[in-house]
């Protein structure tokens, strides 16, 4: 076998439970990318720690099968000799930069480790090393940086740094596990390219495990698709998106969100405008409570919105897109005036601003976080119901039965408990629980980011769908520009806090004006561009 | 019982899964129930007396000395031998296992006090004459029923403290917690003394007292669990709902507050009973005379020849506490979140 690392049968099960993988085989040769997609929950992670046998091996078996690097069976690999193929032959990627780094040593400290470890690297020596490292994978000046630790570095350079590292030892195979999730678009597309001119340099082969097919397509030579632990399709790239032959496959890749809104409902009311609105976070204080520097979060952000019209907002993280949304709730406290049907809503207490609230709803990114774990359905989402509509629990069940039915859960799942539900339908509760209370305007903040595509895109659907029936205005908060097209009439980027553009979001998507925007489509839809 | 979510039902499971701190629970229940009725175990006073065709019940009614043929009109001492006689004769009484009371003085005795065990007193009587085993049952009693009253006093206290600290945090949070630097530092024995010489210091003085500094226990762990949980997302939705402060206290954030507080409770109590038992040991506890493990302690100290004051005040105290630590730890395993 000249494969470099060849998969067959492998099967792997948790405490002896069901097969969370079951029958995997791929190989990979020297070179060579392969890409391993599947949504969340397929076992592609699983897999890919299987390899360095990474997994807890109190509770992981493997009942079956073979993980051959170069001939050699690393299921069967005592620990010694694993850890000596562990960072020198093939290294790990992993998907959270921020958690992968030790906080309390340095980068040269956290790269000269390996180094140290494996070639026996020390003083000047790894010192130089760690500088080529640094150097290759793009850090500008690198000499600096030795010194620093992980928090004084952004998303982007750790996430340089973790590959810096895995690099150290040259491994003849990189196993990327989600590379460039937790990451902005731009700092997304320089580090992918970054990996793929390392591995041409270098020679490596590269596993690359991602649920986003948009980089598959434009980064792997070969895919292996899984679907709930079973391999269910491979094939060279452009072969497979040609003509994928499962049906799976094919529901990935048309999981792409349309690339048109709506049409918004006609009527030219202004539902809400905002006018000069600024947030400032103080960081220093003096000893009597004045602030003495603030982080200006928001910077005179006025737009207007039309009932029936979605606003999508842009940025990158920090941008101050959230925050906005938040002082649009009183949720964060603001300068400046935004104000709904002609009521100035930036003056009221927040007393007064309560019997508001259930006109301005929100709806927030993290499924999981977002429902209170203590509560079953029914009670998250009567809640809002019983402050603001007094009225007999018999019409407020037929409300919250009215409510999970817009929003496509079979209303008899009114009475489980959060945990009892996948990331989408948990989605799907947090929106009926804000369409329970019929509000005109609903804030809507990186409500995809944490589903996968398919579920994505149903999400998307139901959002416009309910858009279309009870003629809602949408704000929608998101980085990720596909999602925000598919959904958005008007648009609004944000950088730093500012207002970048502002306008009709076609016209933008078409053909941005600020170099900045230009920049930020161009990261977000080049896989497209290069495919189409 | 029917509406247990599954964290609660996974928690019921992992209590139960603790065997040592599950028996330990059913252990303490049965001997905390028996304490309730101690004057059923322990008394000066015959259950029952039937008395020429008449029932009396001595034990909850007061029955004058005339109506057993003696001459005064003040409630009947049954332990009399003319007394007793009297009612034997004419009729019988049935007597508790153990014929004294926490304050009764056992005339009787043959050797000087303290007397070793006997079939009479079998723990011995302590200094005064006084029966060991009546007064480790009522003294077990206030024990634990001073902290258990003390515990959820203090935490409700502790919680509610912690909770606006947490909550509003800015400047309540800034100086609730310097308040609490400093009245943490003060010496709450030495009030206690000077507070003995003013008053005499019953019960309710001494639990008034112990709540005014022990209430700062659960500040920090609850005001850490506000402070978390006022960030976390479905908190902000209930805010975003129009969700007023109080109930979103209440209602979202409380609960995760409560697994700190439950998980501290048992700790707390034997804190408490440690706390009452050494002031009594010290003489500025409960009143003289009142039963108290501490106070049979300072006897056991007092009378080192009679070790059976001492060991007996010695292995009640341990057989209390040890159960309440197993119980504790039992409720902290079923709160962990890394369990299964």
């Amino acid at each position: 076998m000249s494969d470099l690392l060849s998969i067959s049968d492998l099967s792997i099960t948790f405490d002896n439970g069901p097969r969370v993988v079951d029958g995997l085989s791929l190989s990979i040769d020297k070179g060579q990318t392969l890409a391993l997609v599947g949504e969340s929950g397929s076992g592609k992670s699983v897999s890919a720690l299987s390899i360095l046998r990474l997994l807890d091996e109190r509770h992981a078996a493997y009942p079956a099968g073979q993980i051959l690097y170069k001939g050699e069976d690393l299921l069967q690999a005592k620990e010694k000799r694993l850890r000596q193929i562990r960072g020198r032959h093939i290294s790990m990627i992993f998907q959270e930069p921020m958690t992968s780094l030790n906080p309390l040593h340095t980068v040269e400290k956290q790269i000269g480790e390996t180094l140290e470890l494996h070639k026996g690297m020390r003083g000047p020596q790894a010192r130089k090393r760690c500088l080529e490292l640094l150097e290759l994978v793009g850090i500008p000046a690198p000499e600096t940086r030795l010194t620093s630790y992980p928090h004084q570095l952004s998303g982007g350079q750790k996430q340089r740094v973790m590959i810096a590292m895995a690099l150290a030892n040259e491994p003849d195979l990189l196993i990327a596990d989600e590379p460039t999730t937790a990451l902005d678009v731009t700092v997304q597309k320089q580090v992918l390219e970054l990996l793929k001119s390392l591995q041409q340099k270098l020679r490596m082969a590269v596993l690359l495990i991602t649920h986003d097919l948009s980089i598959v397509r434009r980064y792997a030579d070969y895919v292996v698709v899984m679907e709930r632990g079973k391999m269910v399709e491979q094939g060279a790239t452009e072969a497979l998106f040609r003509s994928p032959s499962h049906t799976y496959t094919r529901k990935l890749i048309d999981a792409e969100p349309p690339e048109h809104p709506l049409p918004a409902a006609n009527g030219t009311e202004t539902l809400m405008t905002v006018d000069n609105v600024n947030v400032h976070f103080p960081i220093r204080k003096t000893l009597l409570g004045k602030v003495k520097e603030s982080f200006h979060a928001v910077q005179d952000a006025s737009f207007e919105l039309r009932a029936g019209e979605t606003l999508g907002i842009v940025g990158e993280s920090g941008s101050g897109k959230t925050t906005l949304g938040h002082a649009l709730l009183k949720l964060t406290p603001s300068t400046g005036q935004f104000s709904l049907c002609g009521t100035e809503l930036s003056a009221l207490s927040q007393k007064a601003f309560r019997p508001w609230r259930r006109r301005v709803q929100i709806v927030f990114q993290d499924p999981f976080g977002s429902l209170s774990p203590r509560m079953s359905v029914e009670e998250i989402i009567r809640e809002g119901l019983e402050i603001h509509e007094p009225g007999s629990s018999g019409q407020h069940e037929a409300r919250v039965i009215q409510a999970l039915e817009d929003v496509g859960l079979d209303p008899d799942a009114r009475h489980r408990y959060p945990h009892e539900f996948s990331g989408g339908q948990r989605q799907r509760i947090a929106i009926a629980r804000a369409l329970v209370l019929q509000p005109d305007l609903m804030i809507l903040d990186e409500p995809t980011s944490a589903l996968d595509r398919t579920v994505q895109k149903q999400v998307i659907e139901l959002l416009r769908e309910i858009q279309a029936r009870y003629r809602l205005s949408y704000i929608f908060i998101s980085h990720d520009l596909a999602v925000v097209r598919a959904l958005s009439h008007k648009l609004l980027v944000l950088r730093q806090g500012r207002i970048v553009e502002y306008g009709d979001a076609e016209t933008i998507f078409r053909e941005p004006q600020q170099p900045y925007t230009r920049e930020l489509l161009n990261a977000a839809f080049f896989y497209q561009s290069t495919t189409n | 019982m029917a509406t247990l979510s599954p964290i609660q039902r996974r928690r019921l499971n992992n209590f139960t899964a603790n065997r040592r701190g599950f028996w330990s629970l059913w252990i303490f229940l049965v001997l905390f129930g028996l304490s309730l009725c101690a004057e059923l175990i322990a008394n000066d006073k015959p259950l029952v007396v039937s008395y020429h065709g008449d029932w009396y019940f001595p034990v909850i009614q007061q029955v004058p000395e005339e109506t057993f043929g003696g001459f005064l009109p003040t409630e009947a001492d049954y332990r009399d031998d003319f007394i007793a006689g009297e009612i034997e004769s004419n009729g019988w009484m049935l007597w508790p296992p153990i014929r004294f009371s926490y304050n009764t003085i056992n005339y009787d005795l043959t050797v000087p006090s303290p007397a070793p065990p006997s079939a009479e007193n079998w723990l011995g009587t302590d200094d005064q004459g006084r029966d060991v085993a009546a007064r480790v049952i009522y003294g077990f009693r206030i024990s634990v029923l001073f902290g258990l009253t003390l515990t959820i006093a203090s935490s409700i206290v502790g919680v509610a403290v912690g909770a606006l600290q947490g909550y509003y945090g800015g400047k309540i949070d800034l100086f609730g917690q310097r308040f609490i630097e400093i009245w943490s530092g003060l010496p709450m024995l030495y009030l206690l003394i000077i507070l003995s010489s003013i008053v005499q210091p019953n019960f309710w003085w001494l639990l008034g007292i112990m709540l005014l500094f022990s209430w700062m226990g659960l500040v920090d762990v609850v005001r850490a669990e506000f402070l978390r949980a006022r960030n976390f997302e479905y908190v902000k939705a209930a805010r975003a709902l129009g969700l007023d402060n109080r109930r979103i206290m209440f209602r979202h954030i409380l609960p995760n507050a409560m697994v700190a507080t439950l998980t501290f409770m048992p700790f707390i109590l034997t804190g408490a009973i440690t706390g009452l038992t050494s002031l009594d040991f010290l003489g500025f506890g409960l009143p003289s005379g009142s039963p108290s493990l501490g106070e049979l302690i300072a006897q056991g100290k007092a009378n080192l020849h009679a070790p059976w004051l001492g060991i007996s005040a010695f292995v009640s105290l341990a057989v209390m506490l040890t159960l309440l630590v197993f119980v504790g730890e039992a409720v902290r395993d079923a709160f962990d979140p890394r369990k299964n």
